[in-house]
């Protein structure tokens, strides 16, 4: 099956890439946007999606830090 | 008393750290691959970018043999410091509490910053006093330190921040400008600023002699003088 | 034999007509796809030098300390004790127009493979840079993209950069300048060749996997006038991934170490094609290669598309069959893949294969040496050809030009910049940038005597005033920064960044620039090592600043003399040291740039070797360890020098000149030192050095009537960081 990872700062979490591109948004004429949070997507195929919580848990995202949500695409 | 620098694909100040060790005592490269630490009685991870940092700074290195090595280790209640990507991969490993953020500035800095002793009564710290301020470098992207708030109030009571950056010399927005930490045991040291990088005046700086210098003096003569602080 | 036939394609490669029918005459035939898309790479300016060929060899080559010459990866020299220092200069000018973070990392990457390739370990790099006025957003984004990934590359595979330099000026601003250079360092007797040798031999790649990157980039990319829209060129640039070129270069210097390999060589412009066809002229052999075996990111790749794709991160090697084995160990254990895709021939042909059919043949003759080499139709223009810089200050009061001075971007504090990479990996830097005119690396370590030092030197401006001793003066300026930490010259590297070369008066600018750097060349006895040019740095605006930049390394026999730029001891006397004969103007100056003058069209002569003298005498008395501090009278002018030398040092200064024009205070000219120490100290430079006052407090006060703080100096100098937000 085909799984998709969403992974973002927890909230809360001092997040500067993404102050980073709410500051730059509005220099580009596009106003109105706010908590933009810059994350990072991993795509896989996994042949036991049941272990994909465990992955993230383990590799894909420190829970510490990070906010994590898997998506079965297929 | 022999010191082990871990190397890692993507390490870049093992040779470095390798130097500073042999300043003061033994030392030899742990390739990332064994499962053996050769029989070091320090373990110093060093920085750079292991694996690339890719993923996540420190994420993949904590998977590598040679950390099962060095958790054992850890166990055993050997000494272990961890240097920038070192911190990074100790904090991944569970090793030390909290984690490593993307510096507040968001590019890689370089630069000499003062950094204020908190606590001497580590194996890392014993020959420095308490306030003592040390001029070492940093030089990194990845260096905010960053635990929950009740981590970080209960590190502060057990003393096990160690080191922080003196008053506005924060490079990266450190919560509680935070600079080096130790674990629970008083066993494991990470630490953001680069030591190795501070054994010479010729080449900036010799105040990071000071912590290659504790570690020998813990192993050399045991880690008495800790022991009686604790109780 | 495969492939269509190529028709009327090779104008789209870039090449001539008359160059095609010379092809078809050396072939024997039409080429094929494969065939012309390789020719056209080899023939192309970047790999062919064909418009530039005929004028370096103007260069002297020769020098007692030379132990690689031109025409190797990089050049190198010996340092006594049986070490070598290989380095070398290299642009990645157009790809960094583009795409400037990947562009500049690559060009690292490039670079850093260059010198790793004859089998020295990088043990530094540094940048000379040229972007268009800050007052353009598209600069800052350039400057910030090309600064960031300069950093990137270098700090993630570990070597340091310790120097370097940037400029800005308009005529940049469509055609951006990233030149790096880095610096090796081997035992002399692991220098590798690239000639590959031994028939039947095996060629082996190693590193990346093979993609779509770059495709046509040598030729589309590195030899056409850029237009505007480059935004459509963007699929083509090449990513650098520092990870694997760590892997790669640890990997090759153990098999290095082992003796596993006969030759090495680095793939960058034109990939595969460049490599092997050199590798094989310069063995005087022939080389098969089945492009079915060569890795690749993405399955569908023509055979033409896996000969010219700029991937990086690869490196090609020939090692005796029997050695197979050991390089596969080598290799696994670094995580570096290594596969045999083909082998040395006595043929002296590049055959090309895919599985057992051939895809191309060519002669190897034909592909290095029978690319046509072009005369240059030099015409000095008449008249300044560059516009008038926009007038940014209208003051001539001293008072207010100095800060102004400090604050404009090609004089303020580089700090910004260097702040983004790490110095200090390797833990040979002695003096870091900005502490002193030159970087200082400490080699004791490695089992030399001493140290070296390096620096990278080149000003568009001057040399867009009078190619010619603007020339001469980027060369004495090179080695008065090394004078200043007590170097001695060992070997030069150049990168000549030039617009259209077919323009006559572009190709008058390059004619004089290259003589003006041989002459100055031959009267300090230094020899060129290797280098690279970058020709058709041109735009709708013009073409840019000639902008030939000179990279040196000289020898410090004692890394504790070399002396810092700043002053350091209250009551030390501070002196100007220069020629007697020496001569400063404020025509072409910095100040001259913000009152918005025209640059001139000729500078004043310089006494060349009046100037070595004066070099020579500067570096003696560092070495000797009499000076506190020594820096370089550079853009500026004395009283710019003055307050960098106080901001620096942290300390104040009292001065006072026989003459407070503007052109005393501010004028531009080659060989002047400011120099500090015990006042009996400076004796040894005697004639050549005049006490101008003292060091100490913390103001600079010249004359009774100038003063400022160190603080309102540092606010000034600090200008550079807005550009970094």
């Amino acid at each position: 099956m085909k799984a998709r990872v969403l992974i973002r700062p927890k909230d809360g979490i001092l997040d500067p890439q993404g102050q980073a591109v709410e500051r730059a948004l509005p220099a580009l004429g596009f106003g109105g946007a706010a908590n933009v949070r810059v994350g990072r997507l991993v795509e896989l195929d996994v042949e036991d999606g049941s272990r994909l919580d465990e992955m993230c848990e383990r590799l894909l995202a420190n829970p510490l830090i990070e906010d994590y949500e898997v998506q079965v695409i297929e | 008393m022999k010191f082990g620098v871990v190397r890692f694909p993507g390490s870049c100040d093992e040779v470095d750290a390798l130097m500073a060790c042999r300043r003061f005592a033994d030392a030899e490269i742990l390739w990332h691959g064994d499962r053996d630490l050769a029989g070091v009685d320090a373990v110093v991870i060093p920085g750079g970018f292991s694996y690339g940092d890719y993923l996540r700074v420190g994420a993949i290195a904590r998977f590598s043999p040679v950390m099962e090595a060095v958790k054992a280790h850890v166990l055993a209640g050997g000494p272990v410091l961890g240097i920038c990507n070192g911190f990074q991969v100790l904090c991944e490993a569970g090793l030390l509490p909290g984690a490593l953020l993307p510096n507040a500035g968001l590019r890689f800095l370089c630069r000499q910053v003062d950094v204020e002793v908190v606590n001497s009564d580590t194996p890392f710290t014993r020959a420095c006093a308490a306030g003592d301020t040390l001029s070492i470098p940093v030089k990194h992207t990845t260096g905010r330190y960053y635990a929950p708030e009740e981590t970080l109030r209960e590190m502060d009571a057990h003393g096990q921040i160690i080191l922080r950056y003196a008053t506005g010399c924060n490079p990266n927005g450190s919560l509680a400008d935070v600079a080096g930490v130790v674990n629970r045991d008083g066993n494991v040291m990470g630490l953001m600023p680069h030591p190795e990088h501070a054994v010479d005046p010729l080449t900036g700086s010799a105040d990071g002699s000071c912590i290659f210098q504790s570690l020998m003096d813990h192993v050399e003569e045991g880690p008495a003088r800790l022991a009686e602080a604790r109780a | 034999m495969s492939g269509p036939a190529a028709v009327a394609s090779h104008r789209a490669l870039g090449l001539t007509d008359s160059e095609y029918d010379l092809i078809v005459d050396k072939m024997g035939r039409e080429p094929n796809r494969v065939e012309l898309a390789v020719f056209s790479l080899m023939w192309s300016e970047h790999c062919a030098y064909k418009h530039s060929k005929k004028l370096l060899r103007r260069l002297p080559t020769e020098g007692r300390h030379l132990l690689m010459g031109p025409g190797e990866n990089a050049g190198a020299v010996s340092v006594g004790n049986g070490l070598a220092i290989a380095f070398k200069v290299e642009s990645h000018n157009h790809p960094s127009a583009v795409e400037p973070f990947q562009g500049a990392a690559t060009g690292v990457g490039g670079i850093l493979r260059d010198v790793f390739a004859v089998g020295a370990r990088p043990i530094a790099i540094l940048d000379s840079l040229r972007f268009g006025e800050l007052t353009s957003a598209r600069s800052r984004y350039l400057l910030d993209g090309a600064v960031s990934g300069i950093g990137h590359y270098g700090n993630s595979i570990g070597v340091p950069t310790v120097g370097g330099e940037v400029y800005f000026e308009a005529p940049y601003e469509q055609n951006c300048l990233v030149n790096a250079m880095c610096l090796g360092i081997a035992p002399e007797e692991r220098l590798i060749r690239s000639a590959a040798a031994g028939v039947g031999n095996l060629l082996v790649l190693m590193g990346a996997r093979t993609g779509r990157d770059g495709i046509g980039g040598a030729s589309v990319l590195a030899s056409a006038e850029l237009n505007s829209d480059d935004a459509s060129k963007r699929p083509s640039v090449q990513i650098g991934d520092p990870f694997e070129e760590k892997k790669l270069l640890e990997c090759c210097l153990e098999l290095l170490e082992r003796g596993t390999l006969r030759s090495l060589q680095d793939l960058g412009a034109a990939g595969l094609s460049s490599s092997s066809a050199e590798m094989a002229s310069k063995g005087e052999v022939g080389l098969d290669i089945d492009v079915s075996k060569v890795p690749l990111r993405e399955d569908d790749m023509e055979p033409f598309e896996i000969m010219v794709s700029e991937s990086q991160e690869r490196m090609l090697c020939v090692i005796e069959p029997q050695k197979l084995a050991q390089l596969q160990g080598v290799c696994e254990r670094w995580e570096v893949r290594a596969t045999a895709i083909g082998e040395v021939t006595g043929s002296r042909r590049l055959r090309v294969l895919a599985g057992g059919e051939a895809v191309g043949d060519m002669p190897v003759e034909a592909l290095v040496d029978d690319c046509p080499l072009y005369d240059l139709a030099p015409a000095r223009p008449e008249g300044q050809v560059y516009p008038a810089p926009q007038r940014t200050l209208d003051s001539h009061e001293p008072a207010d030009i100095l800060p102004a001075l400090l604050a404009s971007h090609n004089l303020s504090s580089r700090r910004p910049l260097f702040e983004q990479y790490d110095c200090l990996v390797g833990s040979r830097t002695v003096r870091r940038p900005g502490h002193a005119d030159a970087a200082v690396l400490d080699l004791r370590p490695d089992g030399a005597q001493g140290a070296i030092a390096a620096s990278i030197d080149g000003n568009g401006r001057r040399v867009a005033c009078d190619p010619y001793t603007g020339t001469v003066e980027a060369v004495l300026e090179c080695a008065a920064n090394l004078a200043c930490v007590g170097a001695q010259p060992l070997g030069l590297t150049n990168c000549l960044n030039f617009g259209n070369p077919e323009r006559p008066h572009v190709a008058w600018q390059l004619e004089r620039s290259v003589a003006g750097m041989a002459d100055a060349l031959t009267e300090l006895g230094v020899p060129v090592v290797g280098g690279n040019v970058s020709l058709y740095n041109q735009s709708g605006d013009g073409p840019i600043y000639p902008t030939p930049v000179v990279g040196m390394v000289g020898a410090v026999p004692d890394p504790e003399r070399a002396a810092g730029a700043g002053f350091s001891t209250e009551g030390h006397t501070v002196a100007l040291v220069c020629s007697p004969a020496g001569t400063v103007s404020l025509s072409g100056s910095q100040l001259a740039k913000l009152h918005g003058e025209e640059l001139p069209d000729r500078l004043p002569e310089i006494d060349v070797t009046g100037t070595r003298h004066v070099i020579e005498a500067v570096r003696d008395a560092v070495r000797d360890g009499e000076l506190a501090s020594a820096h370089d009278v550079a853009e500026g002018g004395l009283a710019v020098a003055l307050a960098e030398c106080c901001i620096e040092g942290g300390i104040g200064a009292t001065i006072s000149l026989p003459s407070y024009e503007l052109e005393a205070l501010f004028g531009e000219g080659a060989g002047r030192f400011l120099v500090s120490g015990p006042a009996e100290a400076l004796e040894s430079l005697a004639e050549l050095a005049t006490p101008i006052g003292a060091v100490g407090g913390e103001v600079l006060q010249i004359d009774r009537r100038w003063m400022w703080t160190l603080d309102e100096l540092r606010e000034a100098f600090g200008a550079l960081a807005l550009a970094f937000p």
